[in-house]
């Protein structure tokens, strides 16, 4: 799965946008997954069942998926367990402090031509790549 | 329908997070090592999605409301703000130290490593203590005993 994939890539980003465009079409709503995420686990009275259906479709699909086609799940780059929760702790945080990631910002956000998501891709993409430049280049890992 | 349809829409995400590449944090990591071995591939991810999901913006900003559902439900906030900044640093630094964002997260549970389960108990444990402290910060008539806003789906 390292090599250059430009024909899987836009297939897969094709069937992310049939999936938003299926959510804001019929139910009004942006296909954010931190927010579906953080909608599920604090749940708001009368604003959950819809996410709870979306992230059972995605989670379901997911563990179906790795049956049959396991090659499609890397490995864990960030291998050991206190580097996994800094990094999840740090995607936790941020998804909710700048109200989306790379869905809810990256395709939808951008797709509305909105000011705040066109900033916050802009910027989590820089601080994702400056990230692994420092630990590829810098501290010399991988 | 109310059900069918997000489910769905769940299960198409997950299949185009998985036949993306965006599954595979050593992807993840390549296409964001742009003086290293850059691999170009997820651009057309969000290339894909963008071309696909325009045309239903477009529809939907001129629609008076969704297919089976009362209205649109679009972001509150419109300004640039220091929280909006500091968030999004904060989420690139974890994304690419882990080479994982949200979805592809979550639909690689299947796989249940020992980091990602770490990585997705951490992810949740953040997303409850933001949402914890914006909430005793900003919203103190949620606390209201009548539970407004009942039927907001």
């Amino acid at each position: 799965m390292l090599a250059f994939t430009p024909f899987a890539s836009t297939l897969g980003g094709a069937l992310i946008g049939a999936s938003a465009s299926l959510l804001l079409a019929f139910h009004g709503r942006i296909a954010g997954i931190s927010g579906i995420f953080g909608g599920v686990i604090l749940p708001k009275r009368g604003d959950t069942e819809w996410r709870v259906w979306f992230l059972a479709g995605l989670v379901v699909t997911g563990v179906a998926w790795r049956i049959f086609s396991a090659a499609s799940f890397g490995a864990p780059v960030a291998q050991s367990l206190s580097l996994a929760v800094i990094a999840g702790l740090l995607v936790g945080v941020g998804t909710q402090l700048g109200n989306g990631c790379t869905s809810g910002h990256g395709v939808c956000g951008i797709s509305r031509g909105s000011k705040r998501s066109i900033t916050a891709t802009t910027i989590f993409m820089g601080a994702a790549a400056l990230t692994v430049f420092v630990v590829r280049h810098v501290l010399g890992a991988s | 329908m109310r059900r069918a349809i997000p489910f769905l829409a769940g299960v198409i995400f997950a299949a185009g997070l998985c036949i993306s590449g965006m599954t595979d944090p050593m992807k993840v990591q390549n296409f964001l090592d742009f003086f290293g071995r850059w691999d170009p591939s997820l651009a057309f991810v969000m290339g894909g999605a963008i071309a696909i999901h325009l045309g239903v913006v477009i529809w939907a900003k001129r629609a008076e409301k969704p297919l089976i559902s009362d209205r649109f439900v679009w972001p509150d906030l419109v300004d640039v703000d220091a929280r909006l900044v500091v968030g999004a640093a904060i989420f690139g630094v974890g994304w690419g130290l882990s080479g994982y964002c949200p979805g592809p997260a979550l639909v690689s549970i299947g796989a249940a490593s020992r980091p990602l389960v770490a990585f997705l108990i951490a992810m949740a444990a953040g997303t409850i203590g933001v949402r914890w402290s914006v909430e005793a910060d900003s919203e103190p008539r949620h606390f209201s005993p009548q539970g407004s806003r009942r039927n907001t789906q």
